[in-house]
């Protein structure tokens, strides 16, 4: 099968449960609330090596901030409910509300909860007020700009983690050319996010490795200055791999996000669209990249 | 009968109406005017309901002409003025009441709705812990507050005045939130122990004194503060604005109240541990 003259692989991606939450973030500007979030998914690509995924997410079209300030949406991935409560702690104490003029909500709702805010009050050296409004209670923290406004808790709810293609190259800057527009046609996707550095990973992984105690190492069969030496899943003339990883809030979420990031990838001089799994075994999530592109 | 699983079956119906057979000054304390009292009942057993016509007990049939049965709707008509405690204690459904209502209207409210179509008399509210209460018109004083030798006051729930009220609005109240888009009269907020009182129109004189925590805000004229209110800092209070889009939304708020984003904070009262603040916008 082939999308605007380049092979859709007859293959999937395999995807895990993981735990997601979403979060609100508002500033004076655009430009703060950017910042914010920034920092709070920075050093969030992997969950092997960082603890959690996250990324940043734009607001739906007629979504607007509890506090009516510009603001934007962070998802964050975990393995584990109790690993999510810790990471948020972490990453709205310490780059959120480290940011100036910020606030943080919860963005996802639902009955799931993580005490956050009911936490990070406690900085506010017994200065800390709350405020209940609509059964929501908000914790106003003193800080040197004003209060730093925070929800007393976060929703969390079971999501995807792992939806990913890759797209073959006949050569770096065409491969880097469709990788920038899948991910910014990704973007709009509500409730999926790329958590790799520009949506982008170039050191796609395998789950072993010749050395003791290393659990996973660089995905050779798809590196192409190894094709003389190892087993290679490249084919001639392809010179460049790059992948994108999808996390969603839901299943539907990463299925639209690869859909529109393949169809916007099928550009001249990418040969073929293929996808990362382990046989079917492992993950709980399937995405066939034929049904998503024939959808 | 009388359950709530009983109340799910009946609800559906169309709506009870009261109306006053004749105008009186002399007081009636007409609790069982309430969905929850009136569950299950048919239009006689309504009629039968006990309320205090003066010092004697009547049959709410004896004042009022009744209409309808099997509903969580209540309108209430006639003159009102001297009929206290309507909605007093209610927990579900909706009193609609065509004109003035007496005192207490609302008084002990855990849920569900009351709209006074004119205006209401002392203590609205008083001591309500969930649901909504609109008064279209003016409030009398102790709105939302504590009775006497009461420590706290509204525990919950949301006032709204369209016109102004008199003394004491939030006397005590422990959580919750007061609108009042007239003015307020002196003692706005005092004794709170926490809640919000946010007034559209003049504050009143002496507002939050005694006060240990909560939040008054004044979105119009404020008066000089007490002394043993003290000034902290002219900002912008996130939170509010939260608020301010909440009481927009639910067209509690104009949209020119909204604008305001700049506020003096005065902390006190100071006699009281000074954990509390009033908010006037700058």
């Amino acid at each position: 099968m082939h999308l605007n003259g380049v092979e859709i692989e007859d293959t999937f991606a395999e995807a895990f449960g993981m735990w997601g939450s979403r979060l609100i973030v508002t500033a004076e500007t655009l430009e703060w609330a950017r910042t914010a979030a920034a920092a709070a998914t920075g050093f969030a690509t992997s969950i092997i090596g960082c603890g959690c995924e996250a990324g940043v997410n734009e607001l739906g079209p007629d979504e607007e901030t509890p506090d009516g300030r510009p603001g934007i949406a962070v998802l964050v991935f975990a393995t584990s409910r109790s690993n999510m409560e810790s990471v948020l702690l972490a990453r709205v104490g310490q780059a959120i509300m480290t940011s100036a003029t910020s606030a943080c909500y919860d963005g996802l709702g639902g009955d799931e909860r993580l005490k956050v805010g009911g936490k990070l009050r406690y900085f506010g050296d017994g200065f800390q007020r709350s405020k209940l409004l609509d059964g929501r209670r908000l914790w106003r923290v003193p800080v040197m700009d004003g209060e730093f406004v925070v929800e007393e808790s976060f929703g969390v709810a079971k999501g995807v983690g792992g939806g990913n293609f890759f797209m073959m190259g006949e050569d770096l800057e065409a491969a880097l050319t469709a990788a920038e527009a899948a991910v910014a046609a990704m973007r709009s996707v509500p409730g999926a996010i790329m958590p790799f550095p520009g949506g982008v990973v170039r050191s796609g992984s395998k789950v072993s490795s010749r050395y003791k105690g290393q659990n996973v190492s660089s995905n050779t069969p798809y590196c192409p200055t190894l094709r003389a030496q190892e087993q290679t899943a490249l084919r001639e003339g392809e010179n460049a791999v790059l992948e994108i990883v999808i996390d969603g809030l839901d299943e539907q979420a990463v299925r639209e996000a690869m859909r529109v990031g393949i169809t916007a990838a099928c550009l001249p001089g990418v040969t073929r669209i293929s996808a990362g799994n382990y046989g079917g075994s492992l993950g709980q999530f399937h995405f066939a990249l034929r049904e998503l592109v024939t959808a | 009968m009388g359950c709530i699983a009983c109340a799910a079956l009946v609800l559906e119906g169309e709506g009870i109406t009261l109306e006053r057979k004749e105008s009186s000054t002399i007081p009636v304390e007409a609790d069982s005017i309430c969905p929850d009292r009136f569950v299950g009942l048919g239009q006689t057993q309504i009629e039968a309901l006990p309320v205090f016509y003066g010092r004697r007990q009547v049959r709410l049939g004896d004042l009022f002409t009744v209409e309808g049965a099997g509903a969580d709707t209540i309108t209430v008509r006639g003159d009102l003025k001297a009929v206290k405690k309507i909605g007093y204690g209610m927990s579900f459904g909706r009193i609609t009441v065509m004109g003035d209502a007496g005192p207490h209207v609302g008084a002990f409210m855990k849920g569900g709705e009351i709209v006074v179509e004119g205006s209401a008399g002392d203590w609205a509210g008083a001591h309500m812990t969930g649901g909504l209460l609109v008064v279209e018109g003016d409030a009398g004083h102790f709105t939302g507050a504590a009775y006497s030798g009461e420590p706290k006051g509204m525990r919950g729930g949301t006032i709204v005045v369209r016109g102004s009220c008199g003394r004491e609005v939030g006397g005590r109240m422990r959580r919750g939130l007061i609108v009042v888009l007239g003015d307020s009269g002196e003692f706005a907020g005092a004794g709170m122990l926490a809640g919000s009182v946010f007034v559209r129109g003049r504050l009143g004189g002496r507002p939050g004194a005694g006060m240990k925590r909560g939040t008054i805000v004044a979105l119009g004229e404020a008066p000089p503060m007490l002394p043993t209110f003290h000034y902290a800092c002219t900002y912008k209070p996130v939170f509010l604005r939260t608020y301010l889009r909440a009481l927009r939304d639910s067209g509690a708020l104009d949209e020119e109240a909204l604008a305001a984003d700049t506020f003096r904070r005065y902390v006190g009262d100071m006699n009281t541990g000074g954990r509390g603040e009033v908010l006037v916008r700058a």
